[in-house]
Order: structure tokens, then C-alpha cells, then sequence
């Protein structure tokens, strides 16, 4: 029930996306993206392991600086390539 | 139930919470440095602060008969100053000594960057050089993987024991990095980010119970002093065991910090 619930917690809200104009800004497609990580996850992750995977940096260098102290919740970068 | 907060930003909180938590069996509570919800404007407000965790916190969490540690540094989110930052670590020599201090933490990374890494390769040799035992904390979100591997890498060239390193805020994919490598793994429990009290579980049962802990890292922001234990009562309608229970959130975290020579219960 609980899995259920949260289910369509997420399927309202990409019914909440889609009924409003505008363009979505770069986390929404690496929420779709991580949604069909977790529905294929590659040999060897598990699903949880493949959605951190979708959302997460893969570059291997420091920053040249912070910018800003937070966190988004996806990289920017992973989804524009 | 019995059990250590190992991991919790009290400067944040109500003496209504260090109440809360001592009638759920808190015996232990230990305060790593960090942010405070905002950046310090000098050297002098981190004198301030850590007069604040090694006096002041420790006789707060007395008056409920709680035990308090504090681990010192600067934090990583303030830490890209680097010039600010070496003058507050000027500071840490003064306060080793103090009593409840278990060694240099929580160090690590926010954004991954240059000026970050190198305040936290600082602190590494700091504790090297005090003896001290390290806690680490790993970004937040999409910079974790990352952040991870970099502190795991530095780490490495800096040639610690390993035995006396608690790297903290492990999910799913960066539990296996920290725990393979033989590092302890520290598992925090948010309502909205890191780890749900089923989530950690899943990770406990996926990876093991060796070298691991939990914690609230209850702070400044939407978090849950009472999360440790209301994860302890999710394993056990899980039908764990009560000795695994209590390994996990007693023993686990008694046997890390006992490497700490202030450490006592």
C-alpha cells in the first residue's frame, strides 16, 4: 500500500508537469531519466543504485569553485550530453 | 532500547529534544562541527562555537543524564575560503585536549571543488598529526558519487588507518565504495533526503551490519532527533533480532568511538 501510495505521488506530479506551459528546467528530464534506470537497471546495480546513478556527476576532477553551496538534486551536465 | 546518537547537531535544537531522546534510551550523543545554518563572518565565531560544543552542549546534555562528544574543524561549506579556513583549523590545537573531543570532523566535501579538497587534505594530516580519529562527510545529492571518490582517493594517498575513519551520509551507491575499501560507513536518516528508516534497513541487510552506524544528524534543517530509534522499532517489525537491534545501534557505534581515548560511557 505504501509503495502504491508513493506511486501515484509521482504520477500526479508528472500529470502536474504536463498540465502546465513553460519549459520544464533540466531536473525533469533526469527524473525521466532515472525512471527508466530504475525500471532497466544495468548488470550488476540494483534499482535504488541505478537511479542515484542517473542523477549523480560522473566527472572525476575537483571544481575550479562552488558557485553555489547546495545541491540540486540532478547534474546539469549528465543531462545536456 | 539502548543507543548512541553518534551524529547530532545540538547547537540546532531544543533542550526539549535532548528530553526527547534521553526517555527513548539515548545514552551518547556525539557533535560533529559544521555549518550552523549560516556562514561565520570570522575565526572568532568558530572560538565561539567550539567553546559552545566542547562547555556548554555537554553540560546541557547532563542535566538528562546524556553523554556528549564533539568532533572539531571546520566544515566543508565553509571551507572555500581557503585562507578563512586555515585560520579557524589555527584554532583546533587550542581545543584537542578538552575532554569530550573525539578527533577532527565532520570534514569532506560540498561542491567538490579545488580549494575544498585541499582544506580537507589539511585536516587529514591535522589528525595525523594529533593522533586523532577522522569523521567525514560526503555531499549531499548529485555531487556524492563524486565527493565520494575524491575523499576516498585522498584518503589513500594519505595512507590513515583505516580502522579510524567513519566516512558519513552512505546511500545505496556509495555504501559498497566506503565499506569495501575497509573504512567504517555512517548511514543518516532525513525525512526528505539521504536515508528513510526502510532505505537504511535495506542497506544494513544488503551490506551487512559490520562497520556501520546510524544517526539523525538532527540539525538546523527538516530533520528527526528521534530517528535512530524509530528505525531500531522499523527492524524489529522487520523481525530482526534484539541483539542485532542493539549491535547496530549501540554496539556498532561504541566499538568506532572507543578508538577515541575520551570516549567513555
Amino acid at each position: 500500500m505504501d509503495a502504491r501510495f508513493k506511486l501515484l505521488e509521482i504520477a500526479s506530479f508528472l500529470d502536474r508537469v504536463d498540465r502546465h506551459e513553460g519549459e520544464a528546467d533540466f531536473r525533469h528530464p533526469a527524473f525521466m531519466k532515472a525512471l527508466q534506470a530504475m525500471q532497466n537497471p544495468p548488470e550488476g546495480t540494483t534499482r535504488a543504485q541505478a537511479v542515484h546513478l542517473a542523477f549523480s556527476d560522473h566527472s572525476t576532477e575537483p571544481a575550479e569553485s562552488a558557485g553555489i553551496q547546495f545541491a540540486y538534486g540532478a547534474h546539469k551536465e549528465e543531462v545536456e550530453s | 532500547m539502548r543507543y548512541i546518537e553518534p551524529h547530532a547537531h545540538m547547537v540546532s535544537r531544543t533542550t526539549a529534544d535532548y528530553q526527547a531522546i534521553a526517555q527513548v534510551g539515548c545514552e551518547a550523543l556525539c557533535e560533529p562541527a559544521f555549518w550552523a545554518g549560516f556562514d561565520r563572518a570570522s575565526p572568532q565565531g568558530f572560538y565561539d562555537y567550539y567553546r559552545q560544543l566542547t562547555e556548554y552542549e555537554p553540560a546541557r546534555a547532563a542535566k538528562f543524564g546524556i553523554k556528549h562528544f564533539c568532533w572539531l574543524c571546520i566544515n566543508p561549506k565553509e571551507a572555500e575560503d581557503p585562507v578563512f579556513a586555515r585560520e579557524v583549523m589555527a584554532l583546533i590545537p587550542d581545543f584537542i585536549n578538552k575532554p569530550t573531543v573525539l578527533g577532527i570532523g565532520e570534514i569532506g566535501l560540498n561542491k567538490n571543488t579545488k580549494n575544498e579538497l585541499a582544506i580537507f587534505e589539511e585536516h587529514v594530516e591535522l589528525a595525523k598529526k594529533y593522533d586523532q580519529a577522522i569523521l567525514i562527510h560526503t555531499p549531499h545529492l548529485e555531487d556524492k558519487l563524486k565527493g565520494t571518490r575524491l575523499i576516498l582517493d585522498a584518503l589513500e594517498n594519505a595512507n590513515v588507518d583505516r580502522s579510524r575513519v567513519i566516512i558519513d551520509h552512505v546511500e545505496e551507491h556509495t555504501a559498497p565504495l566506503v565499506l569495501d575499501q575497509g573504512y567504517w560507513a555512517g548511514m543518516t536518516l532525513y525525512p526528505e533526503s539521504k536515508c528513510s528508516p526502510a532505505r537504511a534497513i535495506d542497506i544494513l541487510e544488503t551490506f551487512g551490519m559490520e562497520n556501520i552506524w546510524m544517526n539523525s544528524a538532527c540539525d538546523w534543517g527538516i530533520s528527526d532527533p528521534l530517528a535512530v530509534i524509530k528505525t531500531a522499532l522499523e527492524m524489529k517489525k522487520r523481525q530482526h533480532p534484539p541483539g542485532i537491534i542493539d549491535k547496530v545501534i549501540f554496539e556498532n557505534p561504541k566499538n568506532f568511538l572507543s578508538q577515541c581515548p575520551n570516549f567513555k560511557l
